[in-house]
């Protein structure tokens, strides 16, 4: 018996996650849940392929044991597809909120990540609208306490609030 | 008493099953969970007395591995469930106050107990089991569970955050179980004990490719650099107990099953240089983001990947030293980031935010807090006598004891790590206790419950310090397990092939 898997499958596998991987790769949440599936299913076909050569049912007194197929194989790629499915409901409801919430189901850059994005722009800017004129000690000096500029603008903030 | 081993996974499950059963019931939901976790607690220390002497194994079932499941509590799994069911149960009673005194926002009891006991059973799941596709199985419990808490509420901040978390997660389980089938197809068994006799046997290449392959899976879960760029997104929007316990916690389940993988299965084919590189760039890139960050939850969980490296870095260098010293920084980690975790949502709860540039006065306002918050800081960024400092000597002897450049280079690389930790951490400081109050200070009580654990989870920083000899003694003798594998396999195969229980005789192939 041949042990190794047919070719079409190994191909069906290869286009199986490689269109689950792209599908990943989306912004949006549903078609990251279909590439979920999709990848799902070629990695369980691949257990299957890579678990030994096809067989008949694994049922003691029915089958002789030569003519087996290998049933750990069966019994994990089962495992597999019910956590795949769990996965698959719970993708899908965050795609769901996220709709709700934002009425698209698109993942967003996270906005602390884009404000520290922006303060490393403006050090560029700043950097090079004022190129070298800048000595280090006038630079220490603007640096020197951020706390304290920090409050300084804060209170004048504050004042204009009262007047 | 064999019969313990398999408690820490069963408790939980069961114990999750009964709270859904209570859910109208908050109050016999509570104390159900509490002594679920304190019992879990129990057994994990008793599991650790008797492994010392003993690894303890189970064949599940009664079929004899490595037909059926095999539970192994050795020294670093006993000990690893033990400092697990510590923090989770002090997470717990200071999600219990919480939600007692914010009327159950953050933390919904219906949902949020049966959840957090499916995470500690996958967790101790993973650290007991002695099979690959097991392990598997463990960390989706634990994953599916960590996307339902990292989810809570459904606000917008978090269904973004935990879209990232879960997408990640996604694939690395899929990696993981690729990894699973080509470990299968290569040397048919998935018991690790016996793919500790096999693999050695097989091509060098397959075992390059699947031992990379469970490297990446399992990188993911760490947060090694560069696999880490999720850990930072996805963490800080969470409940602060539900942070505390997955920086404590998750990140270190994946370094679990890089140390047992890499050391029984791969131990004559290491890739230690590679592991010295990512653990050389997981340090520094993770400390400089956190530098840059400017709200303390952000911040701390750039701290977190930062010093996953050191951890990778004792791994890496595959003496019983380096081994050690990981072990025991392991333990050190959980119990201090975790302990930071929750101080921080302290200081939220009484500044109102966790923008270090709006926190302020906190040391006039909060003084317990300031104790809280240094205490666990100092020993995060390696201070004598704290346990921090302890764990980061016991692995920079082991790299000066290695001797290679590119040992030294990581070792000053450590150093450098915590002096830019201690900077990361005086500023979180200045900012957060020194600054004058910017905003009216806002009279809210740190209840009692929240407040214990926290103290707590400090003492115990504090008690491994002071105990950091026997404990040193105890990672000592797990290394020494890890490196000789002998021991793992002859607990599993008392005969040399096949566990204790019920299995008929191999067919053998025509």
């Amino acid at each position: 018996m041949s042990t190794t898997p047919g070719l079409i499958l190994i191909l069906t596998i290869g286009v199986l996650a490689a269109s689950g991987v792209y599908l990943i790769l989306e912004r949006s949440l549903s078609r990251i849940a279909i590439g979920v599936i999709i990848l799902g299913n070629a990695v369980n076909l691949f257990l299957l392929a890579v678990g030994g050569p096809p067989g008949r049912a694994p049922i003691v007194g029915e089958t002789a044991p030569a003519d087996m197929s290998d049933p750990l194989p069966q019994a994990m790629v089962l495992t597999a597809i019910v956590i795949t499915l769990a996965l698959t409901s719970f993708v899908l409801t965050m795609a769901y909120r996220s709709w709700q919430l934002n009425e698209h189901d698109e993942v967003q850059d996270d906005l602390e990540d884009r404000r520290i994005a922006r303060l490393s722009a403006l050090a560029v800017e700043r950097e090079s609208a004022e190129g070298d004129a800048m000595t280090l000690d006038e630079e220490a000096a603007e640096t020197h306490d951020e706390t304290e500029l920090y409050i300084e603008e804060h209170w004048l903030v504050g004042d204009e609030d009262e007047q | 008493m064999t019969w313990l081993v398999p408690l820490p996974a069963i408790l939980p499950l069961a114990g999750a099953g009964l709270a859904v059963a209570f859910s109208r019931r908050p109050r016999v939901q509570r104390i159900l969970t509490v002594v679920v976790l304190l019992t879990v607690l129990v057994v994990s220390v008793a599991l650790l007395v008797i492994a010392d002497r003993q690894p303890l194994v189970v064949n599940v079932g009664g079929w004899a591995a490595p037909v059926g499941i095999t539970l192994v509590a050795d020294r670093l799994s006993s000990l690893m469930l033990v400092i697990s069911s510590t923090v989770t149960l002090c997470v717990l009673v200071y999600s219990l106050a919480q939600g007692l005194n914010d009327g159950d926002k953050e933390t919904p009891v219906a949902i949020y107990h049966p959840t957090y006991l499916i995470l500690v059973a996958g967790v101790s799941n993973a650290f007991l089991t002695g099979d690959l596709f097991n392990l598997y199985v463990g960390f989706e419990v634990l994953l599916v569970a960590s996307y339902v808490l990292i989810t809570m509420g459904g606000t917008g901040a978090r269904i973004r955050a935990g879209t990232i978390y879960v997408v990640v997660s996604l694939l690395s389980s899929v990696i993981f179980l690729i990894a699973v089938a080509l470990v299968y197809s290569a040397a048919g068994t998935l018991n690790l004990a016996q793919l500790a006799q096999r693999l050695p046997e097989i091509d060098p290449g397959v075992r390059f490719v699947i031992q990379s392959l469970l490297l990446v899976a399992f990188a993911i879960k760490a947060a090694i650099f560069p696999l880490s760029a999720w850990l930072p997104d996805s963490y800080p929007t969470a409940p602060a107990p539900v942070t505390a316990v997955f920086a404590g916690l998750l990140t270190k389940v994946g370094i679990y099953a890089i140390l047992r993988t890499q050391t029984l299965l791969f131990e004559d084919a290491r890739i230690d240089r590679i592991l010295m590189w990512a653990a050389l760039a997981t340090m520094l890139v993770g400390i400089l983001g956190a530098v840059a960050q400017s709200d303390i939850k952000r911040l701390l969980s750039f701290t977190l990947v930062s010093h996953i490296g050191y951890m990778l870095f004792g791994i890496s260098l595959s003496t019983r030293a380096g081994l050690s010293g990981a072990i025991f920084y392991v333990v050190h980690h959980i119990t201090v980031q975790t302990a930071l975790f929750l101080v921080v949502g302290l200081m939220e709860r009484k500044g109102g935010t966790t923008s270090l540039n709006r926190l302020g006065g906190l040391a006039r306002l909060a003084p317990v807090l300031g104790v809280l918050f240094l205490i666990p800081a100092f020993s995060l960024s390696g201070i004598p006598p704290l346990s921090g400092f302890m764990g980061k000597l016991g692995i920079l002897q082991a790299g000066i004891a290695d001797g290679s450049p590119l040992a030294y280079v990581l070792v000053i690389a450590s150093v450098a790590t915590s002096l830019l930790t201690l900077y990361v951490i005086a500023k979180a400081w200045n900012k957060a206790f020194w600054q004058p109050p910017i905003e009216e200070p806002r009279d809210v009580r740190m209840p009692r419950g929240m407040l214990g654990p926290t103290m707590a989870l400090v003492g115990i920083g504090l008690t491994i310090a002071v105990f950091a000899g026997p404990l040193y003694s105890l990672t000592n003798r797990a290394a020494i397990d890890l490196l000789g594998q002998s021991r793992y396999i002859s607990a599993v195969f008392p005969d040399g092939e096949r566990g204790v229980g019920e299995s008929l005789e191999a067919v053998v192939e025509p």
